[in-house]
């Protein structure tokens, strides 16, 4: 479980990216975050994970005050917190194996991961994550080498190794092809349904939003507007979360 | 479109700017001693074109000479009872004839040369009746081995026989010889790109670990309460004190066993399979709880006291070592040289790297202490702490610089250098703790960018040629001076351009490895490292190649390489010579420009 209550993020500068948002999201859920560009899912996202700093406001998991917690019990919360990002944020001079691997960091041996020296079992479970989403034959190729899908399939992996409980994702298909699009949501359809992941996405697309989330939120300028199933999602609603110009497609 | 009619204002702002350039320029003129009458003198001109010709002629190859004499007897004066006739010649080598063969001190006569090897020269000498050698002239054969001079006989006490006229042939002999010159030329060139060598390496080495601490978008997530700035700031003098003292006690009580060279080795393994056994104890378990947190700190503490141990012993190896290999290796003496200067350098860093180890463990830990504090008290609790070590961090703090101003300026006043900043810095610390809210996160990263960059910047003002003055003071003399100061020049430059390096990197990946629990050093390893490798390499490369120009001028300061043999023979006047080290550097630089831009492109 899941609860965000009352959650602001002021940015320096002024910028008011977050405006008192609570939901919360049950263990298992698909959720899907919905909004126009700069309507605050990234920082919304980001807060979660305190890799942006919230301004106010609580995130709590399992009981546990998220926001509260020091830097090192942080580095205990963000490990069973998975993300994957809209440009998929692999080093890309590094192998593919090693971007994987790199998913680990948070429960290995610190002094023996500098050195690149993971445990055999970490090597076993990578090549099993790289299977999963068919990529296990370009471990050694450099990342930057693999297509955009092949990409956020290593991202997909590397997030998988952190045996996650929550996997975060900010716009997975955005630099996709409708057709990578889908494969890529399947994915996190298959991690969520077998083995109940809590997954929060953020999407532009309606029809992905239909296809694949139990249930929806909306932004606008950092304001929850909508908590709901997709279906309830009207040109009316429509309407209120993406302005009255707004005109759908797909 | 119409024209726009010339205002007179406008042309009076040209007319001024022409003649505030003309001005400029008049002023320019005048303070750089421009002449150009002094380019049209004679006696300049002469000079110019000696050195030039002696600059395109450099002293590289040289032929040994063997010498043959022909000579003709001469008197002088001209006996009174007899006639003087033409002497008989062998003409089938080289001869010589002259307009006439006796004459008074001070005539002339004509000297003729046939059959002499074409296009050579060589002295015309008059040979006393006692053998002294009385230059006439110089000759120089004509291409059909002819030559024809006047010469003024010399002023001497008459003599009845007959005394000579000397040529003398010079032959270039055998295969040609490289120069001494050349020689002595090719050493400091070598000893020349090696200087830049090692101080690329020294300065890249330091360089690096300080680039993070000069990176903006690094530092700038580091931020920490008070509570724990304050005790860092406290812990780090105390580390530091305590890593020298332990340095010393071990090295006192490490005496006995370092003048053995079995004991030694056997310490050496011991204590690196125990450092061993000691790390997997202490970074084996992951447990959170304050028993094993104990139990790692303690680990840990015996584990580096250990490795100082180790490298203690190590360095005394590697010195007795290095000093018995210098002999039997003969050629490869240099090798033992090495383990020997390895050696000694161990013996200037290891008590550095401990006390700074010593700092940053009891700094760090301290400051996490503070953190936790902030973390977990309640906000009155933190006031009242933050108060109280703030204000002994602020002391502490101008303390210290209180003693270093007091080293540099000798005030030797303990009210000036001590009390007084002492109670102004806690004073400060009071004002800090007092008007920031209790938890409330200050810019510690930031802070430390700054004051790195503003070292960082100082130090690359000062040239390398201006360091090289003061290291020379202090090791002497040479090449390894020399390397000192470019070695800071090039850490200080290095530091910079990496960090810039650092600073332009994509924050993605950086983003997404700190999202799965990733450490601070881990981050860096994994998402920083990976990225800058090729630039780092590129860099270091070009700084090679900056340093083997900079090194051929730091000689010129003591600073060891070429520069101090070119220096030398420019105030010889040696310019055949100069010749030849100016043109050993241009080879150099212009090969090494080559070889890094290759190295660059196949890196990058």
């Amino acid at each position: 479980m899941l609860e965000i209550k009352n959650l602001t993020k002021v940015y320096e500068g002024g910028t008011q990216a977050l405006r008192d948002v609570s939901f919360s999201v049950k263990q298992g859920e698909f959720l899907a975050v919905i909004g126009l560009s700069g309507s605050g899912k990234s920082t919304l996202l980001r807060c979660i994970n305190r890799l942006v700093e919230p301004t106010s406001g609580q995130v709590i998991w399992n009981g546990e005050d998220v926001t509260a917690a020091s830097q090192d019990e942080m580095l205990q919360i963000r490990r069973k917190i998975g993300m994957i990002f809209q440009h998929f944020n692999l080093v890309s001079r590094s192998k593919v194996i090693t971007n994987v691997l790199a998913g680990r960091l948070g429960y290995v041996n610190p002094a023996m991961s500098l050195l690149n020296r993971f445990p055999k079992s970490d090597y076993e479970m990578a090549i099993k994550e790289m299977d999963r989403v068919g990529i296990a034959d370009q471990a050694f190729k450099r990342a930057d080498e693999l297509s955009g899908g092949q990409q956020q399939r290593v991202g997909i992996a590397r997030a998988m190794m952190q045996e996650p409980e929550i996997i975060l994702a900010d716009e997975p298909v955005a630099s996709l092809d409708p057709v990578l699009a889908h494969s890529i949501m399947q994915y996190l359809e298959t991690i969520n349904r077998e083995e109940g992941v809590m997954v929060l996405c953020s999407l532009h697309f309606l029809d992905l939003v239909h296809r694949y989330a139990d249930r929806a939120i909306a932004l606008n300028e950092g304001r929850l507007m909508f908590d709901g199933k997709p279906e309830e999602i009207d040109d009316e609603r429509f309407k209120e979360i993406y302005g009255k110009e707004a005109e759908r497609v797909g | 479109m119409k024209k726009k009619k010339p205002s007179l204002l406008r042309s009076l702002v040209t007319a001024l700017a022409v003649v505030v350039g003309i001005l400029a320029f008049s002023y320019g003129v005048q303070v750089t001693n421009v002449n150009f009458e002094t380019t049209r003198s004679e006696d300049r001109l002469t000079q110019l074109r000696r050195v030039v010709r002696a600059l395109v002629k450099p002293d590289i190859i040289e032929y040994e000479l063997a010498e043959t004499t022909i000579e003709i007897p001469f008197y002088l004066p001209c006996p009174e009872d007899q006639e003087v006739a033409a002497p008989e010649v062998d003409t089938s080598g080289p001869y010589l004839v002259a307009s006439a063969y006796c004459a008074s001190p001070k005539e002339t006569v004509i000297i003729e040369g046939y059959n002499f090897i074409p296009r050579t020269g060589g002295p015309l000498d008059f040979i006393t009746a006692s053998g002294v050698r009385k230059p006439l002239d110089d000759y120089r054969a004509n291409d059909t081995g002819y030559f024809s001079t006047e010469v003024t006989l010399p002023q001497r006490q008459p003599v009845a026989e007959a005394q000579a006229i000397r040529a003398t042939v010079r032959i270039r002999v055998g295969p040609p010889l490289i120069t001494e010159t050349a020689k002595v030329t090719w050493d400091k060139i070598v000893e020349t790109v090696f200087m830049a060598l090692l101080a690329t390496a020294i300065g890249t080495a330091i360089a690096i670990p300080i680039s993070f601490l000069a990176a903006r978008n690094l530092m700038v997530e580091n931020k920490s309460p008070l509570s724990s700035l304050s005790l860092s700031i406290i812990g780090w003098p105390i580390g530091i004190y305590l890593g020298l003292q332990a340095a010393s006690l071990a090295r006192s009580l490490l005496a006995p066993m370092m003048r053995n060279m079995t004991y030694s080795l056997i310490g050496l393994l011991l204590g690196a399979v125990l450092v061993f056994i000691l790390l997997r104890v202490s970074f084996g378990s992951t447990k959170q709880t304050i028993q094993a947190k104990i139990i790692r700190i303690f680990t840990l503490v015996a584990a580096v006291l250990l490795v100082l141990s180790v490298l203690l012993l190590l360095e005394s190896i590697l010195k007795s070592l290095g000093r018995s290999l210098i002999e039997p290796l003969g050629a490869f003496g240099f090798i033992g040289n090495f383990l020997l200067q390895i050696g000694e350098a161990a013996f200037l860093v290891i008590p550095a790297i401990t006390a700074l180890g010593a700092g940053a463990f009891v700094g760090g830990n301290l400051g996490k202490i503070g953190q936790t504090i902030s973390d977990k008290s309640p906000a009155p609790v933190v006031k009242i702490v933050n108060l109280i070590f703030s204000a002994l961090a602020g002391a502490t703090l101008l303390a210290l610089i209180g003693a270093a101003i007091d080293w540099f300026y000798q005030i030797g006043d303990l009210t000036k250098t001590l009390y007084w900043p002492a109670g102004i810095g806690a004073a400060i610390g009071l004002a800090l703790a007092i008007f920031t809210k209790p938890k409330q996160a200050l810019p510690t990263g930031l802070a430390v960018y700054f004051i790195t960059r503003t070292i960082l910047n100082g130090t690359r003002s000062v040239e390398s040629l201006v360091m090289a003055i003061v290291f020379v003071i202090w090791v002497g003399i040479g090449p390894f001076a020399g390397s000192l100061a470019l070695a800071l020049h090039t850490l200080a430059a290095l530091a910079k351009l990496y960090s810039e390096q650092v600073e332009s990197i994509l924050p993605g990946p950086l983003e997404a490895v700190t999202a799965t629990g990733a450490n601070r050093l881990q981050t860096i390893v994994y998402a920083v490292v990976p990225q800058i490798v090729s630039p780092y390499i590129s860099f270091t490369m070009y700084r090679w190649d900056i340093n083997v120009r900079m090194s051929t001028i730091i000689g010129f300061v003591g600073g060891g390489g070429i520069g101090f043999l070119l220096q030398q023979n420019i105030n010889l006047l040696d310019y055949r010579a100069a010749s030849v080290q100016m043109l050993a550097i241009a080879v150099v630089v212009a090969l090494m420009d080559y070889i890094s831009s290759v190295v660059r492109e196949r890196m990058v």
